[in-house]
C-alpha cells in the first residue's frame, strides 16, 4: 500500500507540521524553562473512535505471553517511536532527553528515540503492511492513542502482550484513569504514556463571560468566532455530551441528535472553521474566541504569553490516552518492558510531566513536582508551582468525574458513524 | 546494412528511453494501480479486494458533488482573476520592459523561492481578524467590527489567485514577447487605432499563451487543497481536501482513488472542450512552449 501514488503537491504530514505553531512552543520552552509539546501530538484524536478490547480471551494471551517472556533476554538496545515534542528535553540540546539518560545510566540500555508519529491514521497506514507480513517495524515501543487504530492493532494481533510481572512500578503508581482502562482491560497490551482532555478553550477577555457548558458554543453572540474540530472522534463524542448523552452508551438515534446539534451550530454561522490541529494560533490571535481544545495546548499557549482558559464543560468531556505498546516482532521486547515500567516511577513521571504538560499517568508525580518547585528559585519556581497545581495536569476529582471515553464502534457502526459526522465538517 | 546506420536509427529511441521509463514507472503504473484501487472494496484492516464495484463512482459523486462543483467554480473564478491581473503585467513587461525584462521576470518568480505553504500561511497572519491589515481598517471604521476575510470563500479564491498567478503571466509573456513590434507599426500605417491594433493583431497572436496560462492555472487551482485547508472555513472544502482526508485520515484508498479519477476525468473533458471551443490547432504546442 505504501507504493500507492500520492498527490504530488505536499505530504499531509508536512503540511500539518507547518501549520502547527512549533516556534511559539520552542519559545515557551525558553521562556519558562519548560519543554513543550507539538500540537501534532493532539492529532491523537483524528479518526474513528472506540476503545474495544482484544479479541483473544485474556487467559490464553497470558499463558502464551508467559512462555514468550521467559525466553527473552536483555539486549541493551531500545528503539522508541513517539510523537514530536512529547518528551523532556535538555535546555541546551533538544535532542538530549534527561529522562532517557537516567534510564541508560540505571539499566545500561541505549535508547534510539525517534519522533516519527504525526498522526494515528497515517502511522497505522505506514506500519500495517509490515505487521501484516510478519516483519519487524524497527521499533520496540510505539505510542498510539486509544481509539480505532489501537483497537485494530490489538484485534489483529499486531501487539505483544505485556509481561505483567515486569509492571511493578505501574501497579504501584499508575492512576485509576489509566489502570485497567476500558479499551485495554487488564492492561494486556498497553501502558499509558500521557492523557489529555478535549474540552473548551476560550479567551475570557473577548468572550466577556465565563464559559461553562457546551451550549455556550451555540451562543449567537459568538457568531463566526467558534472553532470546532474536524474529525470523527473528538467532534462527535463531544457533541454527544453536549446533547446529554454519554458517548460510551450512545445509540444511532443519539448520533443523529448530536449531528443535528452540530448542524444547527454550523448553519447558524457560529463555526468559523473545523480545525485539524491548527486552532491554537487563531484562538490566541482572536480570529476565534472559543474553541474545542486539548488541555495541554492551552497550558502551553499560556506559558508562551496567551491568557486563555480551559474548561471541562458541565456536561462532561472526553479524555484520550496515548499508550505505549510493543509491536509484534520487536527486536528488544525485554528492554522495552523495562523502559515502560521505568517511567512509572513518580520521579521520572514528574520530569516528563513538567515538560509535556499533559495529564500524567502517575498522580504521585504531583508530590515530586511540589518538592521541585519548593527547591527552585525565581521564574522557574513560579512556573513549577503553577504546573504542580495545574488542574490540566492533575485533574480535580470534580473534573475527573465528568470525563468520558470515546464510543467503541464495530466496523459496521463506524461506517454509519462516519457517514453521519463527516459531512458536518467536510462541508 | 552497416552498424553505424543501425545505431543512428536507434539513437533517438535510446535517448528517449529514460523519459519513457520515467513516465511508465511513475505515471502509467500508478495510474493503473489507482484505477484498479478505485473499484475495490474493503478496509485497511481486512485488506482491499478487487470486486469491480463501479458503483464507487456513483457513490463518490453522490457524496461529494458539492465539493466537485465548488472546486470547479473556485478554479474558474481564480483563473479568470489571474487572467485579468496577468495579461496587463505580461504585456507591460513584454513591450515596456526594455532592458529590465530579465529583472522584472525574476521579481515575478521571486516568491517562488519561498515554500508554497509558507506563503499561504503568511496570508493567515496578514488577514487575521485583528491583523496588520484589518486592524487599521476597523479602527478607521472603513469596515465593520465583525468584518472578516479568513475562512471565507473570498480568502480561498484569493489564495488560489495569488499562488497560481505566475503560471498565467509567464506563458502570456512568452507569447507576447514573440510578437514583432514591427506589426504594430504596420497596423498604424494601415490606419488602425491603437485599440484596433491590439484587438486584431496583438491579442490574437497572444492567444496560445493565454490558452496555456489558463490550463496551467485552472488545472492545479481546481485540484488544490492547501489554500482551502489553510485559508478556508466552513463550506469552503474543495475536492482536494476530501481526497486528502480519504487517503491519509480515513485510509479509504478506493474512495480516494475514485474521487481522483472523477476529478481527472472532469478536468480532461473540460480541457478538451475548451481546446475545441478555442479552435486553435497548435494550442498544445503552446503548452509545450513551442
Amino acid at each position: 500500500m505504501s507504493d500507492l501514488p500520492k498527490r504530488d503537491d505536499l505530504p499531509a504530514d508536512f503540511l500539518r507540521g507547518l501549520m502547527s505553531p512549533r516556534i511559539s512552543r520552542r519559545r515557551a520552552l525558553q521562556l519558562g524553562g519548560l519543554s513543550a509539546l507539538s500540537m501534532t501530538l493532539a492529532a491523537c484524536g483524528v479518526k474513528g473512535s472506540g476503545g474495544g478490547g482484544a479479541a483473544q480471551p485474556s487467559s490464553a494471551v497470558q499463558s502464551s505471553a508467559q512462555s514468550f517472556w521467559e525466553s527473552q533476554k536483555k539486549t541493551g538496545n531500545l528503539d522508541f517511536a513517539n510523537w514530536p515534542l512529547y518528551i523532556d528535553a535538555s535546555d541546551t540540546n533538544k535532542n538530549d532527553h534527561p529522562s532517557i539518560d537516567t534510564f541508560t545510566q540505571q539499566t545500561g540500555i541505549k535508547v534510539k528515540y525517534s519522533e516519527v508519529i504525526q498522526e494515528n491514521a497515517s502511522f497505522f497506514g505506514k506500519i500495517q503492511p509490515q505487521l501484516a507480513a510478519g516483519q519487524s517495524i524497527g521499533y520496540d515501543i510505539i505510542v498510539i492513542t486509544n481509539g480505532i487504530y489501537l483497537d485494530k492493532l490489538m484485534e489483529l494481533g499486531y501487539l505483544t502482550p505485556l509481561d505483567q510481572a515486569m509492571m511493578k512500578n505501574f501497579y504501584a503508581n499508575a492512576g485509576s484513569v489509566v489502570k485497567n482502562p476500558s479499551y485495554d482491560k487488564g492492561n494486556q497490551f498497553t501502558m499509558a504514556w500521557q492523557s489529555g482532555i478535549t474540552g473548551i478553550g476560550y479567551d475570557p477577555k473577548r468572550v466577556g463571560k465565563e464559559i461553562t457548558s457546551w451550549q455556550d458554543l451555540q451562543d449567537p453572540e459568538l457568531k463566526g468566532k467558534v472553532g470546532m474540530f474536524g474529525d470523527t472522534q473528538d467532534l462527535p463524542n463531544s457533541a454527544l455530551l453536549a446533547v446529554g448523552v454519554k458517548p460510551e452508551e450512545s445509540t444511532e438515534a443519539d448520533w443523529q441528535k448530536a449531528a443535528d446539534w452540530l448542524k444547527k451550530q454550523r448553519n447558524a454561522g457560529l463555526v468559523r472553521k473545523y480545525y485539524e490541529q491548527d486552532y491554537i494560533t487563531p484562538l490566541s490571535k482572536g480570529d476565534i474566541w472559543a474553541s474545542m481544545a486539548w488541555s495541554g495546548d492551552i497550558y502551553q499557549a499560556n506559558a508562551s504569553g496567551a491568557s486563555l482558559k480551559f474548561v471541562v464543560p458541565d456536561e462532561g468531556a472526553v479524555i484520550f490516552t496515548d499508550n505505549m505498546c510493543i509491536p509484534k516482532k520487536s527486536a528488544h521486547p525485554l528492554d522495552a518492558m523495562t523502559y515502560m515500567d521505568f517511567v512509572y516511577q513518580p520521579k521520572i513521571a514528574a520530569v516528563l510531566a513538567e515538560s509535556i504538560q499533559y495529564i500524567t499517568p502517575v498522580p504521585g508525580a504531583q508530590a515530586v513536582m511540589k518538592q521541585d518547585a519548593a527547591a527552585a528559585t525565581g521564574e522557574d519556581k513560579a512556573a513549577l508551582e503553577d504546573l504542580a497545581t495545574s488542574p490540566l495536569i492533575f485533574p480535580t476529582a470534580q473534573d475527573a468525574a465528568r470525563l468520558h471515553r470515546y464510543r467503541v464502534l464495530t466496523p459496521t457502526e463506524e461506517t454509519k458513524w462516519n457517514s453521519i459526522f463527516e459531512p458536518i465538517y467536510q462541508s | 546494412m552497416s552498424r553505424p546506420r543501425v545505431a543512428a536509427r536507434l539513437a533517438p529511441y535510446l535517448l528517449a528511453l529514460p523519459a519513457w521509463l520515467w513516465l511508465v514507472i511513475f505515471f502509467v503504473v500508478p495510474t493503473f494501480v489507482m484505477l484498479s484501487m478505485s473499484t475495490q472494496t474493503g478496509d485497511i484492516v481486512s485488506g482491499f479486494q478487487q470486486t469491480f464495484r463501479w458503483r464507487n463512482y456513483v457513490d463518490g459523486w453522490d457524496r461529494y458533488h458539492v465539493q466537485f462543483i465548488r472546486s470547479a467554480l473556485y478554479g474558474l473564478i481564480a483563473t479568470t482573476a489571474c487572467l485579468l491581473i496577468a495579461y496587463p503585467v505580461a504585456y507591460w513587461i513584454a513591450f515596456r520592459g526594455g532592458r529590465h525584462k530579465a529583472s522584472l521576470l525574476f521579481l515575478l518568480l521571486l516568491p517562488f523561492f519561498v515554500s508554497f505553504v509558507i506563503r499561504t500561511q503568511s496570508w493567515n497572519f496578514m488577514l487575521a481578524d485583528n491583523g496588520i491589515i484589518l486592524s487599521p481598517l476597523k479602527h478607521w471604521g472603513i469596515v465593520g467590527e465583525s468584518f472578516e476575510i479568513l475562512a471565507t470563500p473570498a480568502a480561498v479564491i484569493g489564495g488560489l489567485t495569488y499562488n497560481f498567478l505566475p503560471f498565467m503571466v509567464l506563458p502570456i509573456y512568452v507569447a507576447l514577447e514573440r510578437v514583432d513590434p514591427a506589426l504594430l507599426d504596420a497596423s498604424a500605417d494601415l490606419y488602425a487605432t491603437k485599440r484596433a491594433a491590439f484587438m486584431r493583431v496583438v491579442f490574437p497572436l497572444s492567444l496560445p499563451g493565454v490558452f496555456a496560462g489558463v490550463l496551467l492555472t485552472f488545472v492545479p487551482a481546481t485540484a488544490d487543497y492547501v489554500n482551502a485547508a489553510i485559508l478556508g472555513g466552513t463550506n469552503t472544502t474543495m475536492i482536494g481536501n476530501i481526497i486528502q482526508t480519504e487517503f491519509f485520515t480515513n485510509l479509504n484508498y478506493p474512495m480516494a482513488s475514485t474521487l481522483s479519477f472523477i476529478l481527472m476525468a472532469g478536468l480532461l473533458i473540460g480541457v478538451f472542450a475548451y481546446a475545441r471551443a478555442l479552435g486553435t490547432e497548435d494550442v498544445f504546442g503552446a503548452v509545450a512552449g513551442r
